[in-house]
């Protein structure tokens, strides 16, 4: 396909977009302002369902949560007040935003655990270091599901099967920005090469440092929080100002496959144990069977 | 905007959005800018990552006060009273730009001896008339001399016709005392004027803490002056008050004080509240003006002949002296050959108005039954317009409407639902289907005058056809039926030209062959040889030029060039201008009266904001921008008085701005303004507290439409004590339609709310997500609860006072919805503009359901 501006994304992002270098998303959370344009954006360019389930009273957040049919989801908590029923305080530190905003997406972890869940081949890794669920090849099981360890991967309960952000793998083809860092009109959202986006990212948290704002941390980024239990960066990663926790993000995330080898350990002890049991209760009778009347 | 129109010569935002990004301060009010402009909400972002100071001052908490490093939360309706105390805080102090005050606006102008200020007489000015409501304006003036307003939106509206006394400004410089000793300078009269708008009273009106306003005024004005700018960014929060062309004033003043006008990074945003809001004034569906912000005739003024007319409305000095050259061009664009110098051009063709035909008079003349029809376009009064419930039941009265949307909106759908009996409404409705922008060619014109082509990039579904071809083929139809005919009062339909060509099997009409004319031409009959103007400068009023827009002149500069398609912007190395991207009225101008960001010499005030500046080898200015002032015109050029100069000869070389008669920002506006000549701080309408400042309660000149079916409540009503506020959501458009029908964005808010604090939830046993109903004298409606720190109680001149939010985006179609907030809402004006007071109602709130 050829798209009508070549390389667009040289002019929205900054970048090319070449297969077999790595992409993802920064996402510097004190530059959002909640204005759901990703959300918005994310639907209509993968034709994803509305899913209007009411209004939830949870501040201005009614998307509630990632699913199969919501790829990105603008994340709201308030503490205008900082102590519940406390004074509702004027001033606030720099970038420091008494009413926390973040779009949260697919991470696009290296290494992967839904993908390494993936029975199928279904889920795989593409030309930009991005992981994508291929919807002829999903059968559905749903191993993926739990292998996530930020919930991300959910199953459509009108097709079966498992769905997440591509990172707009069909527009990275055509050489555009994905739709949701496009849109994004403060860059909150950032599009870009993973080595690009790191170095920028640790920029701006010296620089929110220099500016009185000690809790800024990159979370995903090699070596920091998030990046974390076998997982070495995630390539969608976030700026934050508070706890992992506040952003409904796992303080330690882990990957199941890190699990694996105690796992098996203990599972294969346990297996053995339990066979040399069985073996001695019924071995005693070995053969009695016979013996009955 | 008659205030911005009033005190620096034009009523449209002074810079470009991305120029807010250099400003060292901004002050967002009136405004939540993150949510309703969140796209131009990036160089506010980029500022603050410069390390500019972002404050926010509003009712409520909102995601523009979530990214300020300020918050100043105020009570709704009390801006005058905020800004007020930032001007005394400016003058008491000494903290104004002397020189670029002193010489750039009428501080140090002297006015009539007759005067007397509010400060005197107790909220009111003097030529206070009681028996008519309104003001007579001789004390007013300068001393010696009356001053005619600039040419601005809602002309015909705000200003009297004058008489030869205006040509004294010809005669001599106005009268001014730049040592600011004469007791009647403007100088002092401000400082009387303001003198009680102390930080404690400021928190006894506003509720807003006295320390924290303080805090706003010292970032301000510590980020005012040589080498920093500060800018104010408003919107409709503003507008949508009995007194809202006054409170933009008083920000207006400040920043002329502050010396923040036509400068990098500093200046007034007004961020308009709807995609080419702008652009619907400049080529105006407003009632009282003509292409171009020139008066529309009106039957009661001496309009009689266009000699009358011109010369009434002529300012005799300055920019707007050349009015008769934009006044005949646009008729010669409109009648053709059949405007000849005989006939007045064709002047008699035009309608004349007799009194204020905007829309919410016109609301209630629908529900009396004076309007037959209605065409509603764009706009989805059943929930956008005041008092919602009598709009609807007014559309009962109504012979036909046409609705042209692209869904049935709850205005086309208005006979057959709730308590609607179809029986008995005999309204014949025709619902014809809109194209949507993508489906159709055209320009926006926004927030700061830059003017942007679009092209279609899709066909529009099924039988849908765009605005344009609708009023093309409208107008055809009508000049058909009306072809034979010889009656005189059929003449502006048959001499009206109508000669767009059109394209493809719809007969869709060439948006450009529009832009073109829009943009002017010399005059031929035959349109081949017409020629494009590139300058209004070029444009006669002898007939040998066409114009449909005057300040357009340039968006179509050749007949290969329309320049609002230029897409190059500068590069990351500057200057930042973007002067090859579109185009921006006037004249691509970025920055209006920029001849301000130069001190009186000509010299940059700093190099660190520069923008134009004298050219002394060259002999002309020169900079970053296009100069909003004659090019070649030496700083220290001062008019030869005694020939009597008119027009720009009676403009000295340091008076930038140059659509005000004298040259200079009116602090202190002798003409143009229904309300007075400085803002002073009136009570919404309907308040909950007397007026702590003066014995005056509200605005006297107030437009109030009283109606059996638009009742208001007395001033501290128990039965209605909460102050309501309405409001958007980034994640609706306006009345709803687009946002609301579509399933990507209406499930971001998909059902109408309001906003209550928790300390009046807990008081009335609400928690979120309970039902609630809301009730005034105009409806009652019920909605759901949604109890928040963003909104808290203040204590205003002793009394507790709680304030609720509400969005009006809802209705009863689409997938979101709500009921309908306008519903509790009045037909109230602000006597300039006649805009209402959304913004600062009283109400009443309880737990529970309508009973329905």
């Amino acid at each position: 396909m050829t798209a009508l501006i070549p390389d667009e994304s040289a002019l929205t992002a900054g970048t090319t977009v070449r297969p077999g270098r790595r992409y993802g998303f920064f996402t510097d959370t004190t530059l959002c302002i909640g204005c759901k344009a990703c959300e918005v954006a994310c639907k209509e360019w993968n034709a994803l369902p509305a899913d209007i389930p009411g209004l939830t009273g949870m501040s201005y957040d009614n998307t509630v949560d990632l699913s199969a049919d919501t790829w990105r989801h603008v994340l709201f908590v308030e503490k205008i007040a900082p102590q519940a029923g406390g004074e509702r305080v004027t001033t606030m530190p720099p970038f420091q935003s008494n009413w926390l905003m973040m779009s949260d997406v697919c991470k696009h972890c290296s290494p992967a655990p839904c993908l390494e869940a993936c029975p199928t081949g279904s889920l795989f890794r593409t030309e930009f270091d991005t992981v994508v669920v291929q919807q002829d090849i999903c059968n559905g099981c749903g191993y993926c599901v739990p292998a996530c360890p930020f919930g991300v991967v959910d199953l459509n309960l009108s097709d079966g099967k498992a769905h997440k952000c591509t990172l707009c793998y069909d527009r990275l083809k055509g050489g555009l920005e994905p739709a949701c860092a496009k849109s994004c009109p403060t860059d909150s959202i950032q599009f870009g090469e993973i080595d690009d986006l790191t170095e920028r990212a640790r920029g701006r948290v010296e620089e929110l440092r220099g500016l009185g704002r000690d809790d800024a941390y990159l979370y995903g980024a090699p070596g920091t929080p998030g990046a974390t239990g076998g997982i070495e960066r995630l390539n969608a990663f976030f700026l934050l100002t508070d706890r992992p926790e506040v952003y409904n993000l796992p303080e330690h995330p882990t990957r199941p496959a890190e699990r694996f080898a105690p796992g098996m350990a203990a599972g294969l002890a346990a297996v053995a144990g339990l066979t040399l049991a069985a073996a001695l209760l019924f071995g005693r009778n070995g053969g009695g069977d016979g013996g009955r009347p | 905007m008659p205030s911005l129109g009033a005190t620096y010569g034009r009523g449209a935002a002074t810079l470009p959005q991305w120029d807010v990004a250099n400003a060292d301060a901004i002050l967002i009010m009136g405004s939540n800018m993150a949510e309703s402009h969140p796209i131009a909400y990036r160089f506010v972002l980029q500022a603050k990552q410069k390390g500019a100071t972002v404050m926010h001052a509003d009712p409520r908490f909102t995601r523009t006060s979530a990214m300020a490093d300020l918050y100043a939360p105020v009570r709704a309706g009390s801006d005058i009273a905020f800004l007020g105390g930032i001007i005394r805080h400016i003058l008491e102090n000494d903290l104004w730009f002397r020189e670029y005050a002193l010489h750039y606006t009428n501080l140090a102008t002297i006015i009539d001896e007759r005067f007397r200020g509010a400060d005197e007489l107790d909220g009111v000015f003097s030529g206070w008339d009681e028996e008519g409501r309104r003001y007579v304006y001789d004390s007013w003036q300068y001393e010696g001399m009356t001053v005619p307003s600039s040419l601005a939106e809602h002309h015909v509206n705000t200003t009297e016709s004058f008489n030869d006394e205006t040509k004294r400004l010809s005669h001599a410089p106005v009268p001014q005392d730049l040592t600011l000793e004469h007791p009647n300078c403007v100088y002092r009269i401000m400082r009387r004027h303001y003198a009680r708008y102390t930080p404690e009273m400021v928190e006894r009106v506003t509720g807003c803490p006295a320390d924290v306003f303080l805090k706003v005024c010292e970032a301000l004005t510590r980020n005012s002056g040589r080498e920093r700018t500060a800018t104010i960014c408003y919107a409709v929060g503003w507008t949508h008050h009995s007194t809202g062309v006054q409170i933009i004033r008083a920000a207006a003043i400040i920043q002329a004080l502050l010396g923040n006008v036509g400068r990098p990074g500093g200046g007034i945003l007004a961020l308009r509240g709807h995609t080419s809001i702008q652009g619907s004034t400049d080529i105006p569906t407003l009632y009282n003006m003509l292409p171009g912000y020139l008066p529309m005739p009106h039957a009661y003024k001496p309009h009689d002949t266009l000699k009358d007319y011109l010369e009434i409305e002529e300012t005799p000095t300055g920019w707007w002296s050349n009015f008769p050259k934009y006044a005949v061009s646009l008729f010669r664009a409109w009648y053709g050959d059949a405007a000849t110098p005989g006939n007045d051009w064709g002047y008699d063709w035009l309608p004349r108005i007799v009194g204020d035909h905007s829309q919410l008079p016109l609301t209630l003349a629908v529900r009396d039954g004076i309007i037959k029809g209605l065409f509603v376009m764009g706009q989805n009064p059943v929930v956008g317009s005041s008092n919602a419930g009598m709009v609807r039941r007014g559309l009962a009265n109504l012979e036909w409407m046409v609705v042209r949307d692209f869904t049935e909106t709850e205005t086309a759908a208005f006979w057959h639902h709730g308590d609607a009996r179809p029986q008995d409404i005999a309204t014949e409705v025709f619902l014809m289907p809109c194209t949507f922008a993508g489906e159709k060619a055209g320009s926006f014109t926004n927030t700061h005058r830059l003017v942007q082509w679009h092209d279609a990039v899709v066909e529009g579904p099924g039988d849908s056809r765009s605005e344009l071809w609708f009023m093309h083929h409208l107008a055809l139809r009508v000049k058909a039926l009306y072809a034979g005919s010889t009656d005189p009062k059929d003449a502006p339909v048959r001499h009206l030209t109508w000669d767009y060509p059109v394209r493809g099997p719809k007969q869709e009409p060439d948006a450009e062959a529009v832009l073109k004319e829009i943009n002017g031409y010399t005059w031929a009959s035959d349109p081949a040889e017409r020629r494009q103007i590139a300058d209004f400068k070029d444009l006669k009023d002898d007939g040998s030029t066409a114009c449909g827009c005057w300040i357009y002149c340039g968006a179509f500069p050749a007949d290969d060039h329309n320049k609002t398609r230029d897409r190059t912007p500068d590069g990351p190395d500057g200057p930042g201008t973007h002067l090859n991207w579109a185009f921006a009225w006037p004249s691509n101008r970025r920055t209006l009266n920029n001849r301000a960001s130069a001190d009186p010499d000509g010299k940059p005030w700093s190099e660190r904001k520069r923008l134009l500046w004298w050219d002394a080898e060259q002999e002309r200015w020169t900079g970053h921008d296009e100069p909003d002032f004659p090019e070649e015109k030496p700083p220290h050029f001062e008019p030869d008085w005694d020939s009597k100069p008119t027009g720009m000869d009676a403009i000295t070389g340091n008076d930038p701005f140059i659509m005000i008669a004298d040259g200079k920002a009116s602090l202190f506006v002798p003409s143009g303004l229904k309300d007075g000549p400085l803002p002073t701080h009136y009570e919404p309408l309907e308040s909950p507290v007397p007026n702590p400042l003066y014995k005056q309660q509200g605005n006297p000149t107030a437009k109030r439409w009283e109606h059996d079916d638009n009742e208001l409540h007395p001033i501290g009503d128990p039965a209605h004590p909460y102050v309501l506020t309405t409001y958007r959501l980034t994640e609706h458009h306006s009345g709803g339609a687009p946002t609301r029908s579509v399933p990507t964005t209406a499930e971001l808010q998909p059902e109408g709310f309001a906003e209550i604090p928790p300390e009046l939830a807990a008081e009335l046993g609400i928690t979120t997500l309970d039902w609630v109903v809301l009730e005034t004298a105009r409806g009652a409606i019920e909605t759901r609860a949604l109890v928040t720190e963003r909104l808290r109680p203040f204590v205003i001149d002793g009394r507790r006072v709680h304030q609720i939010g509400m969005p009006w985006h809802y209705g009863w179609h689409g997938y979101a919805t709500g009921d309908i907030a306008n519903v509790l809402t009045a037909c109230v004006g602000d006597p300039n503009t006649s805009m209402h007071e959304n913004k600062a109602l009283t109400c009443a709130l309880r737990k529970g359901r309508l009973a329905r």
